[in-house]
């Protein structure tokens, strides 16, 4: 039997692959607790991976949406309402299916895009790995959902703020970055602090689907069901790996609480945004 | 299924897809299709039952009631549910064999864990030993629903109670003034009057529900994801009909279904809308009265 430092030695980096503790996971009745609670904390690695850079670049991407499809222009707006349509109307778990899929079809030497002045290659192998692959699928798919967030903040933004810019004189981007966008933050924030948790939540299937997990370096849940299979015993790894994911949205909870009481700062008191926990989890 | 596929290797190409698309393991990829919608057919009355109850639970005087209520609906909600399709299920199926076990052999003096396994005597196995392909396969199938019912009842718990909340609170007095009592109050004020509050709640627990039932697959169901792995899949000469690797297809075909699936239901909701907001006191009733005046 190991004991509790010797687990933590040899999987508490176990997920980022095999150079990084143990070579092989614990297997049967060599299982003890403290394996359990280390291996399945050193899944959060990817959790938080996976949820921090998706909601990072799906932060931009759907702003950048929800404006096309707020706009006037019906050749800008159609497809970006058919993209959060699709998106929010098919479910994430089978969405990772089809682009696992889809990239694994791509010619493994690269694509080459000749674009006149120069061709441009890109490496499709990393595509195939959930690193990569799985990563862009959460982008597009937060992507979607931070969107239609957000163009219902843009459509909701007050006249008079609107009137007031229009006042000064403001157009185009100085208006847009002075008082459009703060206004859509502020009102979309805690929205938009719930679609964090529920990203975050969603990161665990990342491995239960098409992705493999190479070298056995998956997330914490994946980890879980690895325990559950070997143990036969639901009742430790499952409510281990729920505590983990209850303490990681506490601190999303605390740190967009952070932001929001920033983005709230010029108002008085009462007209403040309040966030409530409402999520819901899966899409 | 036709007579010209007898041979397929012969076949031109529309005839060879004709031949193809109606094997024998196509049409249970199409009967997994039917298991989707058998899954959502059992679990929205379940979940609403739950829901209701849990609704009532919170809304309860008694405060052990209340409690218990307060602590389903958070524990649910505050867990990845992903969790919950997967625990509940084998945490169900060994509460079942382990009361089994204790009725069935209380006289059996090895203890029920050792090491890792989990071992009852035979006759308290679930499903029996020697069931057939089929009664595992509805077992399993309960399983799901009953995880699936437990997770959404919470989610609907709560849209319910705010919904029962939402009733202005001057009918719900008024109706005391003329003698009801809590109970009738509450047939006959609250529960007509809440649902137009509590339906766009439940549209979008609904649309949650429809987007998490791919996940059956994790519980070992052969559903529509299994089949479209499995038939998706290349196929080397020496099946009947080989091909590439298709799931690329297989799962654009999933996806559209599903796609299909949350558009009519946003519509239906819609409607339904239109329907119980008529003769409520909320803007839309009072928009669709004013245009039929």
């Amino acid at each position: 039997m190991r004991t509790c430092a010797e687990s933590f030695d040899g999987y508490i980096l176990r997920s980022l692959g095999r150079e990084h503790g143990e070579r092989l996971l614990p297997r049967g009745l060599d299982i003890t607790l403290c394996d359990q609670i280390f291996l399945i904390a050193s899944g959060l690695i990817w959790n938080i991976y996976f949820a921090a850079l998706a909601i990072g670049f799906g932060f931009f991407l759907a702003t950048g949406v929800a404006l096309a499809k707020f706009s006037t222009n019906r050749w800008i707006s159609r497809p970006a309402a058919g993209f959060v349509f699709f998106f929010r109307g098919t479910p994430l778990f089978i969405q990772f299916f089809f682009f696992y899929s889809a990239f694994v079809l791509l010619p493994r030497t690269g694509l080459d895009i000749p674009l006149g002045f120069t061709t441009l290659s890109i490496h499709t192998a990393p595509l195939t790995t959930a690193a990569v692959g799985g990563l862009i699928v959460l982008i597009l798919n937060t992507t979607a959902y931070s969107a239609e967030l957000f163009h219902g903040a843009l459509r909701a933004t007050p006249k008079g703020d609107l009137e007031a810019a229009d006042a000064y004189g403001m157009t185009g981007w100085t208006k847009f970055r002075r008082v459009v966008w703060p206004n859509m933050l502020r009102l979309a924030w805690p929205s938009y602090t719930n679609e964090a948790i529920f990203l975050t939540h969603s990161t665990t299937l990342v491995f239960l689907s098409a992705f493999p997990a190479r070298q056995q370096s998956g997330e914490a849940f994946y980890y879980a069901r690895y325990f559950v299979d070997q143990t036969f015993n639901p009742f430790i790894a499952y409510p281990l790996v729920a505590l983990y994911f209850i303490l990681l949205t506490l601190f999303i909870i605390g740190l967009f609480g952070f932001i929001n009481i920033r983005l709230n700062r010029h108002l008085p008191r009462e007209r403040r945004q309040r966030i409530r926990f409402r999520p819901q989890y899966v899409r | 299924m036709f007579s010209i596929c007898t041979n397929p290797a012969l076949l031109p190409d529309w005839q060879w897809f004709a031949c193809y698309l109606t094997t024998g393991t196509h049409f249970a990829f199409y009967r997994s299709f039917l298991v989707v919608i058998l899954l959502l057919a059992v679990v929205a009355p379940l979940a609403l039952a739950m829901g209701m109850a849990g609704a009532l639970a919170l809304r309860s005087r008694f405060a052990p009631v209340t409690l218990l209520g307060r602590g389903y609906v958070n524990l649910v909600r505050g867990v990845p549910d992903i969790v919950f399709f997967l625990f509940v299920p084998i945490a169900l199926g060994q509460g079942i064999e382990w009361v089994l076990h204790h009725l069935y052999c209380p006289d059996w003096d090895q203890p029920i864990r050792q090491g890792n396994d989990f071992i009852v005597c035979r006759e308290a196995r679930m499903p029996p030993v020697g069931a057939s392909a089929w009664a595992r396969n509805v077992y399993a199938f309960t399983m799901a629903a009953i995880a699936f019912s437990l997770v959404f009842g919470a989610f609907i718990a709560n849209t319910l109670h705010g919904a029962m909340q939402a009733v202005p609170r001057a009918q719900v007095e008024t109706a005391e003034a003329y003698g009801m009592t809590r109970g009738q109050a509450f047939r006959r004020i609250v529960m007509p009057q809440m649902w137009v509050f509590a339906l766009p709640g439940l549209s979008n627990i609904w649309q949650i529900l429809i987007k998490s039932t791919p996940l059956l697959f994790l519980l070992g169901i052969q559903d529509a994801v299994f089949w479209a792995r499995e038939l998706g899949g290349a196929k080397t000469s020496l099946f009947a009909y080989p091909h590439p690797d298709w799931r690329v297809w297989y799962f654009m075909a999933l996806l559209l279904f599903y796609l299909f699936l949350t558009w009519l239901s946003e519509r239906g909701f819609t409607a339904l809308n239109r329907r119980l907001s008529r003769g409520q006191s909320t803007a839309e009733g009072e928009r669709l009265r004013k245009a039929a005046a």
